[in-house]
């Protein structure tokens, strides 16, 4: 069941990569389908599909997907704010915040997520929960404020869409 | 009509790369260049992507390029997160002027824990 499912998502995939689909398309889509399916298929849990079709799922992650895109917005603006500054105010660093997901590609989205806002960069995680980030301009370096920060604003919505 | 709009997207795309590079080039170390980097390119890159889709106007072109901009969007940060932490373990030293370092300490405290 699970091998079913990453061949016709990965095969779907494709098949929105390369539309309108012709005979060429469709075999090679066909073979890389199948090797992307031997050997990435036992990563995908039946779980992580099932929650494909909850919709509730859907309007947090669009939520989401708005509230990154601003945040992605102000990163921009900052970066060319300390870039173009002749002083160039920066006071990089690198702090530890701890997050209380569980779930690993809710981690993983934190992750990135975190290298996409303003001024901040994952650089390591560990096992039990806490992710290392280097910050451009250190406000708080004790774990609970750095924390609030920096995880704060993403984990409610997260743990929404992916617990 | 949506000709203009996007390549007005595109062009605005260009300068937040065009923005990257600069910051690419000022900025003193590995991690701060690694900021400026992928988070300018990873607008960029959305921004052009999006100018391209409304610019042509056909629905299989569309979808490409927002494929391809959900793709760029989960590889960009994980690439500069890779980077980073290949950068740390291969010993580059952040800035001399940086405020602090918790990596680094509890980094080291591990290694006085396998010595004792």
């Amino acid at each position: 069941m699970r091998w079913a499912w990453a061949f016709v998502l990965s095969f779907g995939f494709w098949l929105l990569l390369t539309w309108p689909p012709g005979w060429q398309e469709l075999s090679v889509g066909l073979v890389a389908a199948v090797v992307a399916t031997t050997f990435f298929g036992r990563m995908l849990r039946l779980k992580t599909v099932r929650r494909l079709f909850d919709p509730r799922r859907y309007f947090w992650a669009i939520c989401y997907v708005l509230v990154l895109i601003y945040r992605i917005f102000v990163a921009n603006l900052d970066v060319a704010y300390r870039v173009l500054h002749p002083e160039m105010p920066i006071k990089p660093g690198i702090v530890k915040v701890k997050t209380v997901l569980q779930n690993e590609v809710a981690k993983t989205v934190l992750a990135n997520s975190i290298t996409l806002t303003p001024g901040t960069l994952s650089v390591d995680i560990t096992d039990d929960g806490y992710l290392y980030v280097h910050w451009i301009n250190v406000r708080a370096m004790q774990e609970e404020e750095a924390s609030s920060y920096i995880v704060g604003r993403f984990e409610s919505l997260l743990r929404r869409i992916f617990e | 009509m949506s000709e203009p709009i996007g390549i007005t997207l595109i062009f605005i795309g260009v300068l937040f790369d065009l923005l990257g590079c600069i910051g690419l080039i000022r900025l003193p170390d590995v991690y701060n260049r690694l900021q400026a980097a992928t988070k300018t390119v990873t607008l960029g890159t959305c921004l052009i992507l999006t100018g391209v889709a409304v610019a042509s106007g056909t629905v299989t072109i569309q979808i490409k390029a927002m494929l391809a901009l959900a793709l760029v969007l989960i590889a960009s940060p994980t690439a500069a997160h890779a980077l980073a932490r290949g950068a740390y373990s291969l010993g580059v030293k952040l800035w001399e002027k940086s405020v602090v370092d918790r990596y680094g300490e509890d980094l080291g405290k591990e290694g006085e824990d396998e010595a004792a």
